[in-house]
């Protein structure tokens, strides 16, 4: 697929933002593809909701916007509310299962959930929950090559807090290759 | 004249418009950044008040967009390249000094990301509605430079455009980004120092005494001094002689602000910049700027995909406005689209330059968010016919 | 045998005659400035003054060194950008009361307060004489101006009150009587380093007082001869000028402080250490 488009929601200060940074970077700088990040700005962006989008491509991004998301990552209930009735119906669904309860799913879609909060508080900081979410992201979508990933949180989080965010991210990359075997077992 | 490579920050970069633009601006060796906090292009001078004590420089952050935009005017004439930022209601309020720096010749550049107006209108949201207040939001008679990016990677690029013009023509340069552009995140390019061409201030190489500040080039540009080189000069906001001094007469007039007018106009067609795109035998060109030149390029596709020949004229540098191509390609096309987040601004000129020989569309939007390209999408398919 | 005027290498002689009136103080003023720039050692080609608009506005255009006359209420905040950029120069301003305390009052406070390195000097004349006697800030209560047909009932600022509580390390006042203590003032400050605020309170024969009935030029220098006091060190709270009574003269503040290139600079080397790129301004 020449273009993929991507949407993150949560509440601010989740680290949405950063999360749709992380993979637009590894896009554009580490795997010499194409990328373009949005994100919703102003005042309903601190605290409330708040959303980023992503479009990855193998040629020049000129449309920059997400208009039907092949894949929706979602951190909050309200962004599962507002976004999912976007989601293409044959995407892919990626929740954080204890902030978001899910109704069935639509279509071909897949969802895959994953408690991202409790991983990172048993981490030391709740704060990576992003970077778990992005981990499972990684390995569930396939969509951005894990080292290209790797490298650009290295290049993105604060100094000093690389080590954590790349465990945290290991942690939900891992899970989310279970749940690829969980799923292929399913499927017989 | 090669970029000092103090300030140029070589390599990828995963970077908004704002912060790019900050980068162009460092690349083209500006040394001095006068400001006041405004939404949505505070990201350029947080970035500039960060980099700037590390590269050697100024930003001040002022009192107000009145106090920043004459701030950089007197920076320039200490011969230091400077800029200021801002989106609309600042704009509206750095209009005085616009005038001014277009009467003293200044070098300078302008930034405005532009949001919905009118006031407050939309702080965090894009329109592109500033467009005819670049050209005439200053009292009296001039012509500018604007020169409008669609990309974080343009953004750097054309800021560098923008210092490299004012240096050129001795004029203010406005670089008019939108919400969106100085928002959205991509990869920037930022080539090696010795890869950047910057265009150095234009000096007289006459002595004090021999010098007269206002006495034109062959291209109507007079060459600059800056203070503190004994020069001894003299510049004024009122209409002035060649020497600099005030003269409240009609033939001054005549050949002071005919000068600065025919400064650009003459010149235009080494400033104008613009990119084609399946021009030839289209029967409907869409003509856009900005952000709105991507949205516009979805509309493009789909139509074409229905058979339609559509081509594409995207206004790189606005003003001055590509009179001469619009008019030739108006005897070629059936109509011109043009889409803009306005109620109309750029299309008039299109309409003007047409004048009646091919059909003009507008594709109005309000601002708050870009077009949808399906409006767009119709239009030229009722253009088409 | 044709004598040249002793400031006229300071002058730029091709634009005289001046378009001030008989008997105004600005031109005295501005010979005061270049009597204290001609007696410095300062190298003159590094001096660039800048007015705004007004009477005194005009000041830039006569004076023959780097000069700017630019937008009404803006000389503050160009002078700031011509310092910054480059520290090199010593930058005057010289204005009048309208452009500097109405329309440029934010500036003002704002350039005061960061104590920007410049010489502010204020031709004081109690109104916009330019446009032709309108009320300004500093006219006196009760006086009459042509937006004030009935008297000023608005109260005025105290100008050196303003300068010291905006943060000004030096706050002088003097009347365009007072030429050689003005001078020694303008030279004082030529030496210092910081915000210096200089008011001048200048005669306005023609328009002020004229329609306030205080006779000619020569009436109003005798006026300041008999009623002017000075008072250094003065608690500026209590210089505020009432009309045709007692004008409280001299030096009330004459302070040290560091000016905001020098406070950025030391902060700078003290928070980024070797990172820090001094600036110098160029050439």
């Amino acid at each position: 697929m020449s273009r993929t488009e991507i949407k993150i929601g949560g509440f601010g200060g989740q680290g949405v933002i950063l999360t749709a940074l992380i993979i637009g970077k590894a896009a554009s700088l580490f795997e010499g593809r194409e990328s373009t990040m949005t994100q919703s700005f102003g005042p309903e962006a601190r605290g409330g909701a708040c959303s980023a989008q992503i479009v990855v491509s193998d040629m020049k991004v000129r449309y920059p916007y997400v208009t039907v998301p092949n894949v929706l990552v979602v951190m909050s209930q309200e962004a599962y509310t507002r976004f999912e009735p976007q989601l293409d119906e044959n995407g892919i669904l990626l929740i954080e299962e204890d902030l978001v309860k899910s109704g069935p799913t639509r279509g071909k879609i897949r969802a895959f959930s994953i408690p991202a909060t409790r991983f990172a508080e048993e981490l030391g900081r709740k704060i990576v929950l992003n970077i778990v979410m992005l981990g499972f992201f990684t390995s569930v979508t396939k969509l951005v090559d894990a080292d290209a990933v790797r490298k650009a949180i290295r290049d993105t989080v604060p100094k000093g807090t690389e080590e954590l965010n790349l465990k945290a991210f290991e942690k939900g990359y891992e899970y989310g290759l279970n749940k690829l075997k969980e799923e292929k077992k399913k499927l017989g | 004249m090669k970029a000092d490579p103090k300030g140029v920050l070589t390599g990828s970069h995963y970077l908004d418009g704002d912060h790019a633009c900050c980068e162009g601006a460092l690349a083209a060796g500006c040394r001095f950044v006068a400001g006041y906090p405004i939404t949505p292009s505070t990201e350029v001078v947080e970035r500039f008040s960060a980099r700037i004590p590390r590269v050697g420089g100024i930003f001040i952050q002022m009192e107000d967009e009145l106090s920043s935009s004459i701030a950089i005017l007197g920076a320039s004439w200490a011969g230091v390249k400077s800029m200021t930022v801002t989106s609309g209601p600042g704009f509206s309020l750095m209009m005085e000094h616009i005038g001014l720096a277009v009467m003293l010749e200044t070098p300078c550049v302008y930034v405005d990301v532009q949001r919905g107006g009118p006031s407050t209108g939309l702080p965090t949201l894009p329109s592109q509605a500033d467009m005819m207040q670049a050209r005439w939001g200053s009292h009296g008679d001039y012509e500018v430079i604007a020169i409008s990016p669609s990309s974080p990677q343009e953004c750097f690029d054309m800021t560098i455009d923008a210092f490299n013009l004012s240096e050129q023509y001795r004029t203010p340069v406005f670089l008019m980004m939108d919400e969106c552009v100085g928002h959205m995140t991509e990869k920037v390019v930022i080539p090696p120092a010795d890869k950047i061409e910057v265009t150095p201030r234009r000096y007289t190489k006459l002595p004090p005494g021999k010098y007269l500040p206002y006495k034109p080039d062959r291209d109507l540009v007079p060459p600059i001094v800056k203070a503190g080189d004994g020069y001894r000069f003299h510049v004024t906001g009122l209409t002035h002689n060649e020497k600099g001094y005030p003269v409240m007469s009609a033939d001054c007039q005549e050949t002071l602000v005919h000068r600065l007018v025919d400064k650009i106009r003459v010149n235009a067609k080494k400033i104008i910049r613009y990119e084609e795109e399946k021009i030839n035998g289209a029967d409907v060109i869409v003509v856009s700027y900005g952000i709105t030149a991507r949205v516009a390029q979805q509309a493009i596709e789909l139509a074409r995909k229905d058979g339609v020949k559509v081509g594409s004229l995207r206004l790189v540098v606005v003003w001055p406005f590509p009179e001469k191509r619009i008019r030739e390609l108006a005897g070629k096309t059936k109509a011109f689209v043009v889409p803009e987040m306005n109620y109309g601004q750029i299309v008039f000129e299109v309409e003007r330059c047409a004048a009646g020989r091919a059909a003009t569309f507008l594709v109005p939007h309000g601002g708050g968010t870009t077009h949808n390209p399906e409006d767009i999408y119709k239009k030229i398919m009722e253009a088409a016919g | 045998m044709k004598k040249e005027h002793p400031g006229a290498p300071l002058l730029r002689m091709d634009r005289i005659p001046h378009i001030w009136c008989p008997t105004c103080g600005i031109g005295t003023t501005l010979n005061c400035l270049i009597s204290a720039l001609s007696a410095s050692k300062l190298d003159l080609d590094k001096v660039s003054v800048v007015s705004g608009i007004g009477c005194t506005g005009r000041g830039a255009g006569y004076i023959k060194l780097d000069s700017f006359h630019v937008t009404h209420g803006r000389a503050i905040p160009f002078a700031t950008g011509l310092k910054l950029a480059n520290p090199k120069l010593k930058v005057i301003v010289f204005s009048g009361d309208g452009d500097i305390i109405a329309i440029g009052g934010n500036h003002f406070i704002h350039a005061a307060r960061r104590n920007i390195d410049i010489v502010v000097i204020c031709v004081n004349n109690f109104n916009y004489a330019m446009t032709g006697g309108q009320v300004g800030p500093t006219t006196p209560l009760t006086a009459n101006a042509t937006t004030m047909p009935f008297g000023n009932y608005e109260k005025p600022f105290n100008l050196p009150y303003l300068a010291e509580s905006s943060g000004a390390v030096y706050v002088t006042r003097w009347t365009a009587l007072h030429i050689r203590r003005l001078t020694g003032a303008i030279s004082e400050t030529l030496n210092k380093k910081g915000f210096s605020f200089i008011e001048v309170i200048s005669p306005c024969s023609t328009i002020y007082a004229r329609r306030n009935k205080l006779g000619d030029g020569l009436s109003l220098m005798k006026f300041y001869h008999d009623n002017s006091e000075i008072k250094h060190g003065a608690n500026t709270r209590d210089v505020n000028i009432e009309f045709q009574k007692k004008i409280v003269v001299g030096k009330f503040v004459d302070i040290e402080k560091p000016t905001f290139l020098e406070a950025r600079d030391e902060h700078y080397r003290r928070v980024l250490g070797e990172k820090y790129q001094p600036y110098g301004g160029i050439g």
